[in-house]
């Protein structure tokens, strides 16, 4: 069984080969120039007036909270799709229970507009 | 042996993701190197042949909860927290308390060493991971499946009622 997962380790090992090796080596033959010039905009661009990472509206957060909530409903589903055969109709009526009962949530989360953006 | 190996090398990433997540200034980096040790996390589940348990790891730790903690790091502003001083006078009584703690644990795990052992390959014939948790979870626990439902509700609901100014 762990045979399996040699492609994955393989795979990891690359990712973070890559960029270790091409910064590295990046690093071996551009000129390094430390200086207070490089960091600012061009001679005709725009001065900046603030920080770029300023505070983000909470909007974004109830999104990924409520994404987060549907993560785990869909974890949910992996083992159930697995045994669907074995489980038969039993298991179909106790998945739509499941999801029934969610889709509660997500009717009440339209009508009272939280996906509405402004 | 290759089992011994696997398992420094996650628990030594595991280790390193933790000691790196709370001494980094930047709470961004503090987050990859937290999303490192959670992908260790996995990786120690896989070891222990719980691949549904490294699958729900990766899924809801790693891209769930940790997008959660970025846009929580984004939605305040940190950069007065990144350049006030990272550690109090007491950082050393800590350091000991934690120490005596890190003491009286490994001491037990000293006194029954002899029950820690790799369960190695299990001969044949183990249902699946994935099949195994199919069956106890829409069989044998099909109430708390259903309950766990409502409590998803309740969680919704109760991240809208928190974020939203007017309902």
């Amino acid at each position: 069984m762990p045979g399996n997962y040699i492609p994955i380790l393989v795979f990891l090992v690359l990712a973070f080969a890559f960029p270790v090796v091409a910064l590295s080596l990046a690093a071996l033959v551009r000129p390094s120039a430390q200086s207070g010039e490089r960091l600012t905009p061009y001679e005709c661009g725009i001065q900046p007036v603030s920080d770029s990472r300023g505070r983000y509206t909470v909007r974004f957060y109830i999104i990924a909270m409520l994404f987060v909530i549907f993560d785990v409903e869909t974890v949910f589903l992996y083992p159930w799709a697995v045994q669907y055969k074995a489980l038969k109709v039993f298991g179909l009526v106790e998945m739509l229970v499941f999801l029934a009962i969610l889709l509660v949530g997500y009717v009440w989360l339209y009508k009272k507009g939280a996906l509405e953006w402004v | 042996m290759l089992d011994q190996f696997f398992f420094y090398i996650f628990a030594s990433v595991i280790l390193l993701g933790g000691l790196l997540t709370i001494t980094r200034r930047s709470a961004v980096h503090s987050a990859i190197f937290l999303i490192a040790t959670l992908l260790g996390i996995a990786g120690l589940f896989l070891h222990l042949q719980a691949e549904f348990l490294a699958g729900v790891q990766v899924i809801l730790y790693v891209g769930g909860i940790m997008v959660l903690f970025l846009f929580v790091i984004m939605l305040v502003n940190l950069d007065q927290a990144a350049r006030q001083r990272q550690f109090n006078r007491q950082w050393w009584l800590a350091l000991l308390a934690a120490a005596a703690v890190c003491g009286e644990a490994l001491y037990g795990l000293y006194r029954g060493r002899g029950a820690f052992t790799f369960p190695g390959a299990v001969p044949g014939n183990m249902p699946p991971n994935t099949q195994a948790v199919g069956n106890a979870l829409y069989q044998n626990y099909m109430l708390p499946f259903e309950v766990a439902s409502i409590m998803l509700l309740v969680a919704m609901v109760g991240a809208v009622v928190m974020a939203k100014k007017r309902l």
